[in-house]
């Protein structure tokens, strides 16, 4: 079984209740096992976020999770049910591969996704065009989605997985295809649900997004999970590096450095001694090492992900998010 | 009917009704229902071309006649003869063409004649010593009515022909049977045409539905077996509209044709009855195929796909409609309960069994049976659909087996 930093089993644990339970699920195709034993605890009310490179189980974990598949091995548990078919009517979707009718209008499009989610059609349509207003998309309501340009239909089925006020929703990569601008929108959508009480689940392979979003995060990469849990606990599991800068370079005070100090021109860098900054820097002053900055930097999601998944792993997330290679 | 719902979830029917709802309006309001509408009528229009260039072909090919070649005397006796013939006693006797008029003591040699004449066969000599010269086929069929012409030319044949009195009856027990089976015949061949008509367009319905990327929607909110009764029962709303449209059609023809038109023997259970069941049946074929196709559709992914995988399907629905055809002519045999066991064949049997025989109970017991089959058919496309379509992520590395051990994957 995976480690999995936040999931003892869910007698023991204390805290919210949780909005998905899944112990030991996997999933094989053809005898490969895309998902190999994976656990996830999700609490209610939460934005956690599921990342990994592409190919790494990401969507196979999801469609687990909703039942449009079954897993070969492990037990999940949304919303209370083991069936996730028995609170379909509280669960929003969407999928990575974003599909309407293209000869439907707009409105229709999210009545009938709130449709298939038992709200009734007058009362979804009703509800279709006020959010689409609300997005500033009421013009474009009465058209057909062949009409709308691909960011707006992508706008549009985001509100057709909303329309029903579900309480959990997940998205499964809802961020590729759509513009900054289109990326931002979405990110304050969804921290707007989660301070409504919604749960939101996303998977991703750009770690900007889960650092911004996400209160608990499970990284995935060749079917397992080697972490799942709070993202300060994922970064904490890389010690702080000090960044320090002296007026002199050497002197009995350079005894005093971690054996993984590395310097770079006129600067050191190390890791943050578990003894903690003060011994360290009691020995710089009185060694006169000449202080003129030091600082504490804490370790990134990123730096936490290549800890954890490893270099390769990495290396894949990368190739998959060419805009996140940019930042 | 308002959907019953419960607060996690919508009851199959109800979420079937959904996606049915969807799929009605969406194929009622475009190109291809249009198509779908007249699409009758192209074998209306192509098999009366057929006939007709058919009719004239066979009339040309087929008009045999019998050649004379006689004195010239004879000759117009024998006309005379076969056209007195002809009016009084409506006999069916041979066309006659006159291949040579003979001077007298003019010898001919019909065998030596025979191929540039042009017939089907020669009469020579004289009406007291007629001749038939040509294939034992006319030679069997034309010595009686040569005999009678003859006769009739010798003025040995009688003086007057007495009139017949006539009484018609309205029903011929003999005839009733074959014309029942063309009746049953008929209703099968055009269950069978509709049927594969529409399990072809559902078939297509879904493979655009996965194209579209709909369909993990779907899946994600209903279960998959109400998404394919939904979409099966959408396409027999269609057709059942088409047939509605079609129904009004021909209903409007006979209604202003009346007696005009030639008039049909009436099934064994009574045209009210026969229309019903055609209906119902054409419902439960349309189903059983759909069902299998849309479980085709599940295990394909693209359109390539589903034509590799449909083409059998079709050509063994071939075969059932063929044994049920074979099996209206054997009611009663075992072949025809094999007929309608089958459920793939079931309704066609059926419905011809229902054009012979009046007996109902027969009908509940085999609808119930299709029923049980499309049902364990859709749980079947749904589970296939859910185990081999919704797969992502990349594709295994398949070990290749070296003939001295070890595998290729290993190697790398």
């Amino acid at each position: 079984m995976a480690s999995n930093e936040g999931a003892p089993p869910s007698g023991e644990r204390s805290g919210p209740p949780l909005a998905i339970e899944a112990r030991g699920l996997v999933k094989r195709f053809d005898g490969f096992a895309a998902v190999d034993g994976i656990d996830l605890l999700v609490p209610e009310g939460a934005v956690y976020g599921i990342l990994g490179p592409n190919g790494a189980g990401k969507t196979t974990t999801l469609r687990m999770l909703l039942g449009i598949i079954d897993p070969d091995e492990g037990l999940r548990r949304i919303l209370g049910a083991d069936r996730p078919h028995d609170v379909a009517t509280r669960i929003g979707y969407l999928p990575e591969e974003r599909g309407l009718y293209p000869s439907m209008k707009a409105v229709d499009a999210i009545a009938f996704v709130g449709a298939l989610r038992g709200l009734p059609r007058k009362e979804g349509r009703r509800r279709a065009y006020e959010l689409l207003e609300e997005h500033g998309l009421g013009y474009a309501a009465d058209r057909q989605i062949r009409q709308l340009s691909k960011g707006m239909a992508q706008q549009v089925q985001i509100l057709g997985t909303l329309v029903h006020r579900p309480r959990l929703v997940i998205f499964d990569e809802p961020f590729s295809g759509l513009d900054a601008l289109n990326q931002g929108r979405l990110e304050r959508m969804m921290r707007g649900l989660a301070e409504d009480g919604t749960t939101v689940i996303f998977s991703t392979h750009v770690i900007a997004h889960a650092e911004r979003l996400c209160d608990e995060v499970a990284i995935i990469a060749g079917g397992k999970v080697p972490f799942a849990g709070p993202v300060d606990v994922a970064r904490d599991r890389i010690p702080a590096q000090v960044r320090l800068e002296t007026r002199r370079h050497e002197g009995a005070w350079r005894a005093a450095l971690p054996c993984d100090a590395r310097r770079e021109g006129d600067i050191w860098y190390f890791s943050l001694p578990e003894g903690g900054i003060e011994p360290l820097l009691r020995a710089l002053i009185e060694g006169e090492a000449g202080i003129l900055s030091l600082s504490i930097e804490r370790a990134g999601l990123h730096d936490a992900f290549v800890a954890i998944a490893g270099e390769a792993a990495a290396r894949a997330l990368a190739q998959d998010s060419p805009v996140e290679q940019k930042q | 009917m308002k959907p019953r719902t419960d607060p996690g979830r919508l009851s199959t029917f109800a979420a079937a009704l959904v996606v049915a709802r969807r799929d009605f309006v969406a194929i009622l309001f475009s190109r291809s229902f249009l198509f779908f509408l007249l699409g009758p009528l192209f074998p209306i229009v192509v098999a009366g071309f057929a006939g007709g260039v058919g009719q004239r072909v066979q009339a040309s090919a087929d008009s045999p006649r019998l050649g004379v070649a006689m004195r010239v005397a004879d000759v117009e006796r024998i006309a005379e003869a076969r056209a007195t013939l002809s009016d009084v006693a409506g006999v069916r006797l041979p066309e006659l063409r006159v291949v040579a008029r003979l001077a007298p003591d003019e010898p001919y040699d019909p065998k030596a004649r025979f191929a540039e004449a042009g017939v089907s066969a020669i009469l020579s000599g004289t009406p007291e010593h007629p001749r038939l010269t040509g294939p034992q086929r006319w030679l069997d069929a034309w010595r009686g009515p040569v005999s009678l012409i003859a006769a009739q030319a010798q003025g040995s044949g009688p003086s007057a022909y007495p009139p017949v009195a006539m009484t018609r009856l309205a029903t011929d027990q003999g005839a009733n049977r074959s014309a029942r089976l063309k009746t049953a015949q008929g209703a099968q061949t055009l269950l069978f045409l509709l049927t594969m008509l529409l399990a072809g367009m559902v078939l297509s319905n879904l493979v655009e539905e996965k194209g579209n990327k709909i369909i993990e929607i779907l899946a994600a909110a209903i279960p998959m077996d109400a998404v394919f009764f939904g979409k099966l029962f959408a396409m027999l709303g269609v057709s059942f509209v088409g047939i509605a449209v079609w129904g009004s059609v021909v209903g409007a023809i006979v209604a202003s044709a009346g007696s005009a038109l030639p008039s049909l023997p009436a099934p064994a259970v009574g045209w009210p009855m026969l229309f019903v069941l055609g209906v119902i049946y054409f419902a439960m074929a349309y189903l059983l195929l759909g069902s299998l196709f849309l479980a085709i559709g599940s295990m394909a992914s693209t359109v390539r796909e589903v034509q590799t995988l449909s083409m059998p399907v079709t050509m063994l629905q071939l075969i059932n409609f063929f044994l049920a055809s074979f099996a209206m002519t054997q009611p009663g045999s075992a072949i025809e309960w094999i007929a309608i066991l089958i459920p793939f064949s079931s309704p066609f049997a059926m419905l011809a069994r229902a054009a012979q025989d009046p007996a109902l109970l027969p009908h509940l017991l085999a609808l119930g049976w299709q029923v049980l089959c499309v049902v364990i058919f859709v749980r079947m496309g749904a589970r296939l659909f859910r185990k081999r379509v919704m797969k992502s992520g990349p594709a295994p590395v398949k070990k290749r087996r070296r003939l001295f051990g070890g595998s290729s994957a290993a190697r790398a």
